[in-house]
């Protein structure tokens, strides 16, 4: 005997693509990131090899070739000490680059153990941790940076701690956002009536859920980490010279714009357009993440 | 001997601490459900049709009162002790699209429902699948979707594809079709009937809808401010509605008349149900009542016995 | 019949969604007379709802009104400039929304609120539009309006916001009330309340009411007259008394036989089996075709145009005489 299957009706097949596949090609759509993913590739690549294809070394100054103009020698020209400005940039790019991918991982990581601590234990844990959210907020953590600056030292290490530690705040902000949202939602209510236990929630339905909106702040995380070790720079706090940082050779160009404008056009520009393709990409990452693909 | 039913609850109640404030979400309710019957719960948003629901299934404690599950105290389980009870016990949510990860496909949603238990190897599993799917009237390719590329309707199946793989005794159908098209209801209501026949399930179903409720119950619970006001074998219920809210609620649907001439007074009575932070004194439908009188006002109505296994908790039934 | 105060001709809307093209409003005509109660009804992704309000101006912003005019009172509202448009919406049209806790403004007083549509529309001056929204409050069945007045729409029940919503778009005695499903967030005890609170306004008013709904019960028991709208076109269109005793379309007669109605324990069931498609190209053949039981090959090829198989009674179905003769 037939059972009477009562039919759902066609379906469209869908598609056999992976998630990462789909997201490549809502990320591609998007004109502005792609362009920025081009230039933020480049400079990862320029911080890796930057020290080698540097044609001077950051400690030697050319005497005899202060503040000369653009040349075939000097690419971007000399300062007014006589470095090479291509090659202060190179290097530059090198350590600025350390500084902002090592304080973003220090704010990310601390942020992650808080948010999910608060998220996930609630009471008093949960009000003392976002509290401590809500000072971090208060106050500007430009200003935190620069206390801890004081107390731990220059140098690339301490900088890393100087920016990365009083930036937790936000991460743990959002991600104790998201596991709250889910841990009261039906999917996970769901999840535990289908008997999974606490890890198994966690693992399979929380933690993919939220992957997308984490790599979509430390996005957006790395370009705020990058100005505030400009920033901590170009207020004399931040790597000593000869070690060359976007910061100490904006602040110089700043006293020299009048006679030297090009010492200001390179860095400040190749900063800027570095800033504004990391913030291209977290845009374009964070629709590419959306499971409904900004529809 | 005889079998003792499925599902007992007895005098269960349950109280939500808001604010500071207690809201009586659930006050001693009891039923009892027989293997392969449909209990239907009935009742107006904040009834407390749904929390009950999770109640039973241990979703949410009770405060008082026991809940027996195949003869056996579930009350006080605690949650790693559940689990692998949770095979017999399955849910159904209003809305499937929620109840799922949006990043999990089909295929792997209903996959880890059997992984959870460690039901069969991967193959079999996957095998499963397939076989679920087509139960439901699902093509077999639905399983490489993601929640959002199907229809409200498609995904219930889905919902209740993933319910079906646990193999459940009990499945609590909670607004399964209120989110849903009317020509696709009906073939929801269908499909929960079929299922049932086929594997011996045992239902409780509810709904705001009390027409699909009368339609597809054994037994009914009508529920107002989280009390049971009536409560019997639908066939009784809804041939002899007795406790007032009852009788307003059948009142309230809007049937389709056979002509013009024929249509519906639009009345109704007046008010919404009161906030369960402070409930109405004595019985708690009084202040909407047209019958009330000064008794209704100040003393809480007893379940009274008024037909066979119908009883009502009103001053004015005899 | 009396004259067509809207009156909508050919209307199509799409919608870009990118990688395609939803066509959701395909041809539509119809119009509301004066003192009407029209009941419009289909199911979601019908275009029901979208066919009112893309004439209204409230079009989501990937919409995109292709052809069509929608007289009302003669003036096409689709060449309208927008603040012509919102002169008439609010005074001439007034609008409820199904969820009136997103319509309403959540920090601002429920008085201020219906005051406001008066002022703005400059129907009346502040003393005066005070007073009619005290009024209006206790019409609408609120109690103690004074003192509602001052109250935010949070501090109110669903069934209360809801009767706001309805003040607000009676408060300058529209001669239109267009009603976007506007009982289906509410329980059936509170629907039956606003629906009489709805009637009682148009008889006092004698104003057209237009309710947009799924909801067979809420449509035949208000409306004078039905349209059944199906993937963005009209199947049916009749006098509630003549969809009642002889629906003529199988998508209308299949939609009837899918209610499961109070007393029913004991038929069975028979569901319109499939889905509703969304359309991406405009429709060539019938739209039902697919899941309607009758369909032949003209079905599949042909796209029935709307024909009055009687006065007052249009259908798109090629087969429509014969489903209203039992014949099929």
């Amino acid at each position: 005997m037939a059972i009477a299957v009562s039919q759902a009706g066609p379906v469209a097949a869908p598609k056999r693509h992976s998630q990462f596949y789909l997201g490549w090609k809502r990320f591609s759509k998007n004109y502005f990131a792609v362009a920025g993913l081009v230039w933020v590739a480049i400079f990862f690549i320029v911080g890796i090899i930057g020290p080698w294809i540097a044609p001077y070394s950051y400690k030697d100054a050319d005497f005899l070739a202060m503040h000369t103009g653009p040349s075939w020698k000097h690419l971007f020209g000399t300062d007014t000490v006589g470095y090479d400005v291509f090659s202060q940039i190179l290097f530059s790019i090198r350590y600025a680059l350390e500084i902002a991918l090592g304080a973003t991982c220090v704010s990310f990581v601390i942020g992650v153990i808080l948010g999910l601590w608060a998220g996930l234990a609630g009471g008093i844990a949960d009000v003392i941790i976002m509290r401590g959210v809500d000072f971090m907020f208060a106050l500007p953590s430009f200003f935190f940076a620069l206390i801890l600056v004081v107390l731990l030292g220059k140098g690339l290490g301490p900088m890393m701690l100087a920016i990365g530690v009083p930036g937790w705040a936000g991460y743990a902000r959002l991600i104790r956002s998201l596991v709250l949202s889910m841990r009261n939602g039906e999917m996970v209510e769901a999840a535990r009536a289908l008997g999974a236990s606490q890890s198994h929630i966690a693992f399979k339905y929380m933690f993919p859920n939220v992957v997308g909106s984490m790599v979509v702040s430390l996005a957006f995380g790395i370009p705020y980490d990058l100005t505030a070790q400009a920033g901590l720079s170009i207020v004399g706090m931040g790597l000593n010279p000869p070690m060359p940082s976007f910061g100490n050779m904006l602040a110089a160009a700043g006293e020299n714009i009048l006679g030297f404008p090009w010492l200001l056009y390179f860095p400040a520009g190749i900063f800027a357009i570095t800033l504004l393709s990391f913030l291209f990409v977290a845009d374009g990452l964070q629709e590419a993440f959306s499971p409904k693909g900004g529809m | 001997m005889p079998s003792s039913p499925l599902l007992q609850v007895e005098e269960v109640s349950k109280r939500f601490r808001v604010q500071g404030r207690d809201l009586h979400a659930v006050e001693k309710v009891s039923f009892q459900l027989d293997a392969g019957k449909t209990m239907g719960l009935v009742g107006e948003s904040g009834s407390g049709k749904s929390t009950l629901g999770r109640l039973v299934l241990r979703l949410l404690d009770a405060n008082e009162g026991r809940i027996l599950f195949d003869g056996k105290d579930i009350t006080s389980l605690s949650p790693k002790q559940m689990r692998p009870l949770r095979r017999d016990m399955q849910i159904i949510f209003q809305d499937p699209q929620a109840s799922m990860s949006p990043r999990m496909t089909i295929g792997a949603a209903i996959e880890d429902a059997m992984a959870i238990h460690n039901i069969g190897t991967k193959a079999e599993r996957q095998k499963r699948v397939d076989e679920l799917l087509e139960r439901v009237g699902l093509p077999t390719v639905v399983k490489y979707a993601f929640p959002h590329e199907l229809s409200g309707g498609q995904l219930q199946r889905v919902g209740i594809a993933r319910a079906l793989s646990l193999n459940p005794k009990l499945v609590i159908c909670d607004e399964p079709i209120s989110a849903l098209d009317v020509s696709i209801q009906v073939q929801v209501i269908q499909l929960l009937q079929e299922l049932q026949k086929d594997f011996n399930l045992t239902y409780i179903f509810i709904s705001h809808n009390l027409a699909v409720v009368e339609y597809l119950s054994d037994q009914v619970a009508v529920l107002y401010l989280g009390e049971v006001v009536e409560q019997g074998p639908a066939e009784e219920l809804f041939a002899n509605p007795t406790h007032p809210y009852t009788q307003v609620l059948l009142q309230s649907i809007l049937k389709m008349p056979d002509d013009t001439e024929k249509r519906q007074a639009l009345t109704s009575i007046q008010g919404e149900i009161p906030s369960p932070f402070n409930p109405p004194s004595g019985c708690t439908f009084h202040p909407r009542c047209p019958f009330a009188t000064d008794v209704c006002r100040e003393k809480k109505p007893e379940r009274k016995v008024v037909g066979n296994q119908h009883s009502v908790t009103c001053h004015l039934a005899n | 019949m009396a004259e067509a105060l809207l009156a909508i001709d050919d209307l199509r809307v799409q919608f870009d969604r990118g990688e395609d093209e939803v066509f959701a409003v395909n041809g539509v005509s119809f119009s509301i007379a004066e003192g009407e109660a029209l009941g419009i009804v289909g199911e979601s992704g019908s275009g029901k709802s979208v066919t009112l309000m893309s004439a209204l101006g409230l079009i989501r912003e990937n919409g995109k009104i292709k052809s069509g005019t929608a007289k009302f009172q003669g003036h096409d509202l689709l060449k309208m400039r927008p603040r012509q448009l919102e002169d008439i919406r609010g005074r001439d049209i007034g609008v409820v929304f199904q969820d009136p806790m997103t319509s309403l403004n959540p920090v601002m007083r429920i008085g201020d609120q219906i005051m406001e549509s008066m002022l703005t529309h400059q129907y009346a001056g502040r003393r005066e539009a005070f007073e009619r929204t005290l009024q209006l409050l206790h019409e609408m069945g609120i109690p103690e309006p004074k003192a509602r007045f001052r109250n935010y729409p949070h501090e109110f029940s669903g069934g209360m916001r809801q009767r706001i919503m309805i003040a607000i778009a009676l408060a300058c005695e529209p001669q239109l009330l267009i009603a976007d499903e506007p009982t289906t967030a509410l329980d059936v005890t509170v629907q039956m309340q606003i629906l009489a609170l709805l009637q009682e306004q148009r008889q006092k008013k004698r104003m057209s009411i237009a309710i947009i709904t799924h909801d067979f019960g809420v449509a035949t028991n208000f409306c004078d007259r039905i349209i059944v709208l199906y993937a963005g076109q009209i199947m049916e269109m009749a006098d509630t008394r003549q969809f009642l005793r002889q629906p003529a379309h199988p998508y209308t007669v299949g939609l009837k036989n899918s209610i499961i109605e109070i007393g029913q324990r004991d038929r069975q069931l028979s569901p319109i089996p499939g889905m509703a498609p969304t359309l991406t190209e405009p429709p060539k053949s019938c739209s039902f075709a697919s899941r309607c039981p009758f369909a032949t090959e003209r079905c599949r090829s042909e796209l029935p145009a709307l024909r009055e198989i009687s006065p007052n009674h249009h259908v798109a179905c090629h087969r429509a005489e014969e489903v209203l003769a039992h014949a099929i």
